[in-house]
């Protein structure tokens, strides 16, 4: 596969927990979250090697986790988790990763699939019309004051613009912005980026999914997240902060590299670098990551009401209410309880999904009673799942769960092995239909190039760490 | 010499470019960059840029220079035909490009989200340079 990788000794814990012991310059164990066979998947690549460089990391609590979707990133894994103590510890720009507050969001509709099956191909179309994708520019025009609105209050600044609603704050992950936001230490550079792209979707893996409710595993959770039967249909959006985000991720990797060479030389990979706590670009690099996570929210608001305006021209009495809005590349303060005593951390999400339990003060009221929503979505072309965060996952994995399927395959390779257009076909054989403003987009995402989604999700079901709700299944996707 | 070739990455785009000299390196990663958004050759050169990167070392001047490709996508919609006249000295790289600003005449593949170090290096071997990038994705 990649580079030639460490022999990494892994001790048995359960059926789905493993730990790497603490050596070397390790300050703690590291968990993994896996199957056997998910398990082998990770050793193709260099996942648990980095995985363990995790956990050289500075007042690093408990043990480094990695998730049942791991798989090679830069500096931490996608599905790598660290709490690093807010006094002792840091903040790390590749424990986010690039594309800051990457998230998902998903929408519940009063209709049901065999309203959509006779007109998917006109609501994708309104879909594309209504959401730029690809290199596609914003239909919003973005001035200085709009930028900076949506970077300090996100959704927010969006909800007092005429875009989405009150509730849809209400059912959002930080209720759409986070208070730690400050624009002002965002680089004009990332602005620039950012500027075309408010409301845009991009490209990668990001999509929107007109979907529907194939099972229902808990009825009474299902019913608080306004999921009442099967065959119900919802549309799920995936983006992040766009170019903004990933030039606000790339100005502090710069600058934390300039400020912190000592760091970097203990450091066994140079894409840790992180900002001591007290060091002043610790709080700085928070500020400008909150405000990237902010732009992000408010694309997902934004898009949602798009998504609304779509479906309203080809279905005039559609409503769409939002479910949840999740971050899985993100940074937090939060309280852990960790050796039996309050302690706060910057939580360290990377392709990882906060899951937290009934009870917990941050799962808005609507949802206290029964937890947070897990929205993890699979691949194109299969099924997405709606879990519900638990008491045991803020104990096994600081109230975290996996963010999706998991690439296995390179791009390169699914290009060699797929065709764009034979994909489409195949999955039209599955009536589910594909709009993409690229071909080798569609070929790059084909199904075939990720792991099974049930066999990650089985995972956290049986660990305990998010629990099953819902099943959604794919009509149409529109791909960036 | 193959100017660039692509490599097996999981998740992202990995790629080598190579060069008799560093600058003919460096264009060649540049290429190499945007043929995974685009056919850099197909892209009409209607207007001319000049570009300035100073950077503390050779790898972060790769990575500094790389990214101005992104920049420009994102902000000016600015779309690579050729890199012309690039210099490199004391870690202070200049160029001229060629382009075209107008994305929705070509066939896009994939939008590049970041330049990354990951797995980065610049060697000189038997009097060649090789580059190695991976871009996530």
């Amino acid at each position: 596969m990649t580079e030639p990788k460490k022999e990494i000794k892994l001790n048995k814990i359960t059926d789905f927990i493993w730990e790497i012991p603490k050596t070397g310059k390790m300050n703690v164990p590291t968990r993994i979250f896996a199957s056997e066979e998910l398990l082998a998947k990770m050793k193709q690549d260099r996942t648990l090697e980095q995985g363990s460089n995790i956990a050289c990391l500075p007042g690093i609590h408990k043990y480094a986790v990695v998730l049942s979707d791991g798989h090679e990133g830069y500096g931490f894994p996608i599905g790598g988790v660290a709490a690093l103590d807010f006094e002792k510890g840091g903040i790390s720009p590749g424990g986010i990763g690039y594309d800051i507050n990457c998230g998902v969001r998903l929408l519940r509709t009063n209709l049901k699939k065999d309203d959509i099956y006779p007109k998917i191909k006109e609501l994708l179309d309104s879909l594309l019309q209504f959401v730029p994708a690809g290199l596609g520019s914003s239909n919003i025009t973005v001035t200085k004051e709009v930028l900076d609105g949506a970077l300090n209050k996100g959704a927010k600044w969006a909800v007092e613009n005429g875009y989405g609603n009150q509730d849809d704050l209400e059912h959002c992950e930080e209720s759409g912005g986070m208070t730690s936001a400050d624009a002002s230490k965002v680089s004009d550079l990332a602005k620039k980026r950012g500027r075309k792209q408010l409301a845009t979707l991009g490209s990668g893996n990001h999509f929107l999914e007109i979907q529907y409710v194939d099972k229902i595993f808990d009825p009474e959770i299902a019913k608080a997240f306004g999921i009442t039967e099967e065959g119900q249909v919802t549309l799920m959006i995936h983006c992040g902060s766009r170019g903004l985000g990933h030039q606000v991720c790339s100005d502090y990797l710069r600058e934390m590299e300039r400020n912190f060479p000592k760091i970097i030389a203990q450091l066994p990979d140079k894409e840790l670098v992180y900002a001591p706590a007290n060091h002043p670009l610790a709080k700085k690099y928070l500020q400008a990551m909150s405000a990237a996570a902010n732009f992000a929210w408010c694309n997902r608001h934004v898009i949602g009401h798009q998504a609304r305006l779509a479906f309203s021209k080809t279905f005039p009495d559609s409503k769409l209410e939002t479910v949840y809005d999740v971050a899985h590349n993100i940074c937090k303060v939060e309280e852990h309880e960790i050796d039996g005593k309050k302690t706060k951390v910057y939580m360290h999400r990377k392709g990882a999904t906060r899951a937290f339990p009934p009870g917990h003060p941050d799962v808005p009221a609507a949802y206290r009673d029964v937890g947070q929503p897990i929205i993890i979505p699979g691949s194109m072309g299969t099924a997405s799942y709606l879990l519900v965060g638990t008491q045991e996952g803020m104990k096994a994995t600081f109230g975290s769960t996996a963010h999706g399927a998991g690439r296995v395959m390179s791009r390169h390779e699914a290009l060699r092995r797929f065709d764009g257009e034979q994909v489409k076909k195949d999955l039209a054989q599955h009536k589910i239909m594909v709009k993409s403003v690229s071909k080798k987009g569609v070929a790059e995402e084909a199904p075939g190039v990720y792991k099974d989604i049930e066999k990650v999700i089985e995972v956290s079901h049986q660990t305990g760490i998010g629990r099953k709700v819902v099943r959604l299944k794919p009509i149409g996707v529109v791909k960036g | 010499m193959k100017p660039y070739e692509f490599l097996p990455h999981t998740a992202d785009t990995k790629f080598r470019a190579y060069g008799k000299t560093l600058e003919e390196a460096f264009t060649n990663a540049a290429y190499a960059m945007t043929d995974v958004i685009t056919d850099h050759t197909k892209i009409k050169p209607t207007i001319e840029k000049n570009i300035t990167v100073t950077s503390e070392n050779e790898e972060s001047l790769l990575y500094d220079f790389l990214e101005q490709f992104l920049i420009l996508i994102d902000s000016e919609s600015f779309l690579l035909n050729q890199v012309k006249e690039l210099t490199i000295k004391n870690n202070k790289l200049t160029a001229k490009l060629t382009g075209d600003t107008h994305p929705e005449k070509y066939e896009i593949n994939i939008v590049i989200k970041a330049v990354t170090y990951q797995e980065m290096f610049i060697k000189k071997e038997k009097g060649q340079y090789a580059i190695q990038v991976i871009v996530d994705i």
